[in-house]
């Protein structure tokens, strides 16, 4: 919980809700998404805590993207929540803080057309080339 | 750029379970640079399990991975147990924790073969799979399957492990440890693998901390992480045993962590068997709730990580599954570059998504047929030739 203290203290006012779900599950939700690139970098340099992977839900009203964090000493896992409206699908890219970030916004992008800004390769990693540009499938409009 | 050679390799080999397709580039007998292109299985798992019950989930997420088909059911049984807070019984933690052992010395196995006959070293590929046997033979006893066991369910475990099994399992670790201290042996003491594999596809710590590779590949780089250790679940915790860490990130280091891995895993499967307690195998969830739940297991290649969303209905909002491979692979963008192209095919398959191309593969120069997967192999064996005969004379 160590973490979680720092991470409050560094970020208070931009933390809109802690949700404890055990010792070793903690989940924040962020109130802006443009804070993510300074929260992942605090995580992965200050913090030393790697880079899981990161989740994208379509939850029909907006789109909500975790970023997984574990930490190799204490067991735990934080996930930052930030939500995306699905007018303007876009975010801060955080390949460029840590290498393990490219590959998964790059699937997030094709699953569920989220634009990363400042991705340096943004392209598909997984559909065919042939699949409609504006279609993605993990969006709730599109699963037929 | 214009002198530069293009070697594709992949995107199919019947060897690999996960098709990839690598783009080397090439100047004279150097690769330059790496393109690394996946999805070519892409099979839309996560939007399946989406309509599953998640009784029925745990069968789909063990069709990911033919080789560690007991991984993904592992984590994902662990995420449906964080979700539920299920507190599940003692002698299920143990069946599971036997399981994943008996799977990452087979999986361990395999690779290891495998490496061997890349290098040339066709009798340690010969060995390592004659011995996978006995791994396969106990798990068709325990289970009825070789592969796919269907061990994992939520809550517990479908299958017990009965009293009459576990000398046949005792005899078999006995026989297991035999044949890989002498695999170990012959492999850690041959000057020719040394100068083969020291000091080539290097992987730095830092590289493997900005990639955020996992398992072998990121111990062998002097990364000590393993989610038995750092969150233990199932018996990982009640069992005495160490974490395989080595400082140089080579290919011999991934050899080396490997074969050594294997001895551990003897190690717990023996004590799992001594400590077993008896009673019930299963916690049988009634509901699951809404809510979040992340679940982890250390499969041979390295962290599975599975993220369950439930709205309190019987299938899972969301599903994502990471496997080890989706960081592990991105890694090949450093250790590949710089290398010889002989040594490019034991390098790309060190991450042990165990590549290497026999069909698919073909160099083309000026549009004509150069070169082709075997001949690739061919190279990669004639250079191992090369440097035992310099090494004996």
């Amino acid at each position: 919980m160590k973490n979680l203290d720092k991470i409050k203290e560094k970020f208070k006012d931009k933390l809109e809700n802690i949700h404890i779900h055990n010792q070793r599950r903690i989940y924040i939700d962020l109130k802006d998404k443009k804070d993510i690139k300074e929260v992942a970098k605090f995580l992965f340099y200050d913090l030393s805590m790697r880079f899981n992977i990161a989740s994208g839900v379509d939850t029909r009203s907006f789109i909500e993207i975790l970023y997984h964090f574990s930490s190799d000493d204490t067991g735990e896992i934080i996930s930052i929540r930030v939500k995306i409206d699905k007018s303007n699908p876009e975010i801060e890219s955080i390949a460029l803080v840590f290498k393990a970030a490219e590959w998964i916004e790059r699937e997030i992008y094709e699953l569920l057309g989220i634009q990363f800004k400042g991705h340096p390769d943004l392209r598909r990693l997984l559909l065919s080339d042939d699949w409609p540009k504006d279609k993605f499938p993990l969006r709730h409009e599109d699963k037929k | 750029m214009s002198k530069n050679t293009i070697i594709p390799i992949g995107p199919y080999h019947p060897l690999q379970e996960e098709p990839e397709f690598f783009k080397l580039q090439v100047e004279g007998e150097r690769v330059v640079g790496v393109e690394i292109n996946i999805g070519y299985n892409h099979r839309g798992i996560e939007q399946l399990c989406e309509q599953k019950s998640y009784d029925q989930v745990t069968y789909v997420v063990e069709r990911i991975c033919g080789i560690c088909s007991t991984s993904h059911p592992f984590a994902y049984v662990n995420a449906v147990e964080d979700l539920a807070k299920v507190v599940v019984p003692e002698r299920a933690l143990y069946i599971r924790t036997i399981i994943g052992e008996l799977e990452r010395i087979h999986s361990h196995l395999l690779w290891l073969g495998l490496a061997g006959h890349f290098l040339g070293y066709n009798t340690v590929f010969m060995w390592s799979w004659k011995y996978r046997e006995i791994v396969l033979n106990i798990f068709e006893q325990i289970s009825g399957n070789r592969n796919h066991y269907a061990m994992m369910k939520p809550g517990g475990v479908r299958r017990d492990i009965d009293k009459e099994d576990i000398p046949t399992i005792l005899k078999g670790m006995d026989e297991l440890e035999t044949k890989i201290t002498m695999l170990k042996k012959a492999i850690m003491d041959d000057p020719v693998l040394h100068a083969r594999l020291k000091g080539v596809g290097v992987l730095t710590k830092e590289e493997a901390i900005n990639y955020s590779a996992l398992g072998p590949v990121a111990r062998a780089s002097g990364v000590k992480i393993d989610v038995r250790k750092d969150e233990p679940y199932a018996a990982y915790d009640k069992i005495d045993w160490d974490i395989i860490v080595t400082e140089n990130g080579d290919l011999f280091d991934k050899v080396v962590v490997r074969i050594l891995e294997k001895l551990e895993s003897i190690k717990i499967i023996r004590q799992c068997l001594k400590k077993i307690p008896s009673g019930e195998i299963d916690a049988k969830i009634k509901e699951i709730p809404p809510g979040e739940g992340i679940g982890r297991h250390e499969a041979p290649r390295g962290e599975v990580f599975h993220y369950i969303r439930s709205d309190g209905t019987n299938s899972p909002v969301r599903h994502k599954v990471r496997a080890p491979s989706f960081m592990n692979v991105a890694t090949n963008n450093t250790t590949v570059i710089g290398t010889n192209v002989a040594d490019a095919v034991i390098v790309l398959a060190a991450v042990d998504p165990c590549y290497c191309c026999t069909e698919r593969l073909y160099v083309y120069q000026d549009h004509k047929k150069v070169m082709d997967a075997n001949e690739l192999i061919k190279l990669s064996q004639e250079r191992t030739e090369e440097l035992r005969k310099k090494l004996v004379v």
